[in-house]
C-alpha cells in the first residue's frame, strides 16, 4: 500500500509470487469472485445509499451519543451520535472517488511520459528519466504533505497531490514496454509505410501499452485511498466537517482516548477490505496480460 | 567474500552515485520554491500572524531578512547557497533554528526506526521461513493473509488500535511522548517502555513486505539445485532449509533494504505523530499543518537524501552479492 513503490531497476528481481500447486484453480477463482463481490457491494453502496438514506449526513443527535454496536447500529454512532455505518459509507463514498481520480490523473501522466520517453530515446529520455528519479527520491506521502501544506486543505490539493506523487512507478512501467514494442516488426513496418512519430506512438505504440497502463492505473486506486486517508488522517487532507475514512478516524481519536473503539475499528477496516478487493481483481488481471507474474498486493 | 572487498569499483559507484544527486536534489528543491510560489501561501504574514496590523516597511524589512523578496527562483538560489553553508534558516512554528530542531529530533528518529527495522527484518525472517517451509499449509496460508492485510492497514489504525489495547484497556504501556507526565527527564527505562509501542507498530508496518519477499525467496531457492543436492546428501530439512535455502532466499531481500528507506520514512510520519514522539517525522507533521515552509523544505531534502543513501546501499550490496554484476556497470 502504500507502500511498495518499485525499487531501483537496477535491483528490481523478479517477483512471481508463486502459489503453491495444489492452491492455484479452485482458491483462486474463490479469491476473484469474493473479490468482484466486494468491489461490487462497494460500488453499489457508495451509489445507492445515498440515494435511499439521504438523511443530512451533520444530522446531530446527542442523545444517542457513542452507543456501542448494536442492532440500530451496527457500528455504533459517534461522539455527536451519528451512525458510523451510514457515515463510514459516506467517507468511503468520498475516499474513493478521491482514489479513483488521483489513480487516472497519475496514470494518465504517467502513460504519457513513459510513451514520450521510450519513443523519443536519447536527450529527452535521459531527461525524462532524471525527472522521474527526482519524484522516486522524495517518499510519496511526504511529497503528498509538502504540496497539501502549501495549499489549503480540501479536495482538489489531495487529488492532485496524490496523482502527481504516483505517476513514476507507471511512467517506468510504460517506458519499458514501450522500449520492448519499438523493436517490433510492425513498428519497423509503419514506418518504412511513411508513418510519422506522431502517428506511431498514438497509433501503434500507445494502444499497445494501454493494457499495463490500465493495470497501473487499478493498482494505483488502493494506494491513492490509502494515501488520501493518511492525509486526511494527519488534518491535511479532506476538511474535517467532510465525513472521508481518514477524517472519520482522526475525529475517533477523542472518543478512543476514553475507551470507545468503535469509531475508529470501523473507518479502518471500510479501508483495509476495498484495498484488498481491488488489489484481489487486479492480481487476477494481471496474471492474464502477463501470467510470468503471480498476483502482488502493490500499495 | 574472502578475496578482499571491490574497494574501487564500489568507490568509483559512490562517486557517481553523488553526482547524479547533485542535480536531483537541486530539482527537488527547485521544486518545492516553484510549489510555494505557486500556493497561496506568503512566509512573511505566517511569520507576522494574521490579524496584526504590521507596517509596510515593516513587513518589507521582515521580507528582506526572510529572502522572501524577489522571484521565487532568485530565492531558491538564496536558500541553496545559505543551505550549502549550513544555514537552513529558522523554523516559522517552531521559533528556532531548523538545524537545531535537526539536531534536536534526528537521533529519537533515526532510534525509532533502527529499532524498528531490526525488529521488522527478523520477524520477516522468521515468519517468512516458517510459511515457505510448508507452502499452502495452514500456517502458509496465515501468514501470507495476514501479510497482505497488514500491508492493506493503514499504520496510524494500527498504531490507535494498539494504543487502545495496551495503554487504555490494560494500561501496559504509555499512550506517547518519551516521558511520563509529570517529568521531563528520560531514563533508559521509561524510555524503553516508550519505545515498545512505536517501534512496534512501525515494525509491523514494515514487517508485509520482508515476509512476503522472505517467503518468496526460500521457496524459489528450495527449488533450486543446491537444495536438491544438499538433501540427496541426505543433510536433515533443518541444515537444508537454515543452510541452504535461507542463505541464498535470504540474499535478494538483504541487497534491497536499502530502497525501502521511502516506506520507512512514511510510516515514522504517521507512526511519530500518533504516539507524539519528538522526532523529526512528527516535526514534519506539524511543519506542514503550520505551513512552516523553511522546516518543511529542510527535512524533505533530508529525507531525499536518505532514500539516495539507501538507493546507493542497495546497489552497493547488490554488486557485493551477486558476482556477475558489476559496480562499475551500474
Amino acid at each position: 500500500m502504500a507502500t511498495t513503490h518499485p525499487p531501483t531497476p537496477a535491483t528490481e528481481p523478479e517477483q512471481p509470487w508463486h502459489t503453491p500447486a495444489h492452491e492455484r484453480r479452485g482458491t483462486r477463482k474463490v479469491r476473484v469472485t469474493t473479490s468482484a463481490a466486494l468491489v461490487a457491494t462497494a460500488v453499489a453502496a457508495v451509489l445507492l445509499v445515498p440515494l435511499l438514506f439521504p438523511l443530512d449526513q451533520q444530522a446531530i443527535d446527542l442523545t444517542s451519543r457513542l452507543l456501542p454496536p448494536s442492532w440500530d447500529h451496527p457500528f455504533g454512532t459517534d461522539d455527536v451520535g451519528r451512525d458510523l455505518l451510514l457515515r463510514s459509507v459516506y467517507g468511503l463514498r468520498v475516499s474513493l472517488t478521491v482514489g479513483i481520480v488521483a489513480a487516472l490523473v497519475a496514470a494518465a501522466l504517467g502513460l504519457a511520459v513513459g510513451c514520450v520517453a521510450g519513443a523519443a530515446g536519447g536527450r529527452t529520455d535521459r531527461l525524462l528519466m532524471r525527472l522521474v528519479d527526482t519524484f522516486a527520491a522524495v517518499p510519496h506521502l511526504l511529497m503528498g504533505i509538502f504540496i497539501v501544506a502549501m495549499f489549503r486543505p480540501g479536495v482538489w490539493p489531495v487529488v492532485v497531490s496524490v496523482g502527481l506523487t504516483h505517476w513514476v512507478s507507471t511512467a517506468r512501467i510504460v517506458r519499458a514496454e514501450v522500449l520492448s514494442l519499438r523493436t517490433r516488426p510492425y513498428i519497423d513496418a509503419a514506418i518504412s509505410g511513411g508513418a510519422g512519430r506522431r502517428r506511431v506512438v498514438l497509433r501503434h505504440l500507445m494502444p499497445a501499452v494501454l493494457p499495463q497502463a490500465g493495470l497501473a492505473a487499478v493498482l494505483m486506486v488502493p494506494h491513492a485511498l490509502w494515501h488520501e486517508s493518511a492525509l486526511s488522517f494527519l488534518g491535511l487532507g479532506i476538511p474535517a466537517h467532510q465525513a472521508s475514512l481518514g477524517t472519520m478516524i482522526n475525529a475517533a481519536r477523542g472518543p478512543l482516548a476514553a475507551g470507545d473503539w468503535w469509531p475508529t475499528l470501523f473507518p479502518g477496516l471500510f479501508i483495509i477490505i476495498p484495498t484488498l478487493a481491488i488489489a484481489g481483481l487486479a492480481g487476477a488481471w494481471r496474471e492474464r496480460i502477463n501470467p510470468r507474474r503471480r498476483s502482488e498486493l502493490v500499495l | 567474500m574472502t578475496a578482499g572487498l571491490p574497494w574501487g569499483a564500489m568507490a568509483r559507484l559512490t562517486g557517481r552515485r553523488l553526482l547524479a544527486a547533485v542535480p536531483v536534489l537541486a530539482l527537488v528543491t527547485f521544486g518545492m520554491f516553484a510549489v510555494a510560489a505557486a500556493s497561496p501561501f506568503d512566509p512573511v504574514r505566517q511569520y507576522v500572524g494574521s490579524g496584526v496590523g504590521a507596517s509596510a516597511e515593516t513587513l518589507d524589512r521582515l521580507r528582506a531578512d526572510l529572502g522572501a523578496d524577489g522571484s521565487f527562483a532568485e530565492q531558491w538560489w538564496t536558500w541553496l547557497r545559505s543551505a550549502v553553508g549550513g544555514d537552513l534558516g529558522s523554523s516559522l512554528s517552531l521559533r528556532q533554528p531548523v538545524t537545531q530542531v535537526i539536531a534536536e529530533r534526528l537521533g529519537w528518529s533515526v532510534l525509532l526506526c533502527t529499532v524498528a527495522f531490526v525488529a521488522a527484518v527478523l520477524g520477516g525472517t522468521v515468519l517468512g521461513v516458517a510459511a515457505a517451509r510448508r507452502p499452502g499449509r495452514l500456517l502458509d496460508r496465515t501468514v501470507s493473509s495476514l501479510g497482505y492485510t497488514l500491508q492493506a492497514a493503514p499504520p496510524f489504525w494500527i498504531a490507535l488500535l494498539a494504543i487502545w489495547l495496551f495503554a487504555i484497556q490494560f494500561d501496559l504501556l504509555p499512550a506517547g511522548g518519551l516521558t511520563d507526565p509529570g517529568s521531563d527527564a528520560v531514563t533508559a527505562g521509561g524510555l524503553l517502555r516508550h519505545l515498545i509501542l512505536p517501534a512496534t507498530v512501525l515494525a509491523i508496518s514494515q514487517l508485509p513486505w520482508f515476509v512476503l519477499y522472505v517467503r518468496q525467496g526460500v521457496l524459489d531457492a528450495l527449488r533450486e539445485d543446491p537444495v536438491r543436492g544438499a538433501r540427496a546428501r541426505g543433510l536433515d530439512e533443518r541444515t537444508v532449509l537454515l543452510g541452504h535455502a535461507l542463505r541464498s532466499g535470504l540474499l535478494p531481500v538483504l541487497t534491497l533494504i536499502g530502497t525501502r528507506i521511502p516506506e520507512l520514512i512514511t510510516g515514522a510520519l504517521l507512526v511519530e505523530t500518533v504516539f507524539s514522539w519528538p522526532g523529526i517525522a512528527s516535526a514534519t507533521v506539524r511543519a506542514a499543518t503550520a505551513s512552516d515552509f523553511p522546516l518543511l523544505a529542510a527535512l524533505t531534502v533530508l529525507s531525499a537524501i536518505a532514500v539516495l543513501v539507501g538507493n546507493l546501499l542497495a546497489d552497493l550490496l547488490y554488486g557485493l552479492a551477486d558476482p556477475r554484476v558489476s559496480h562499475d556497470e551500474m
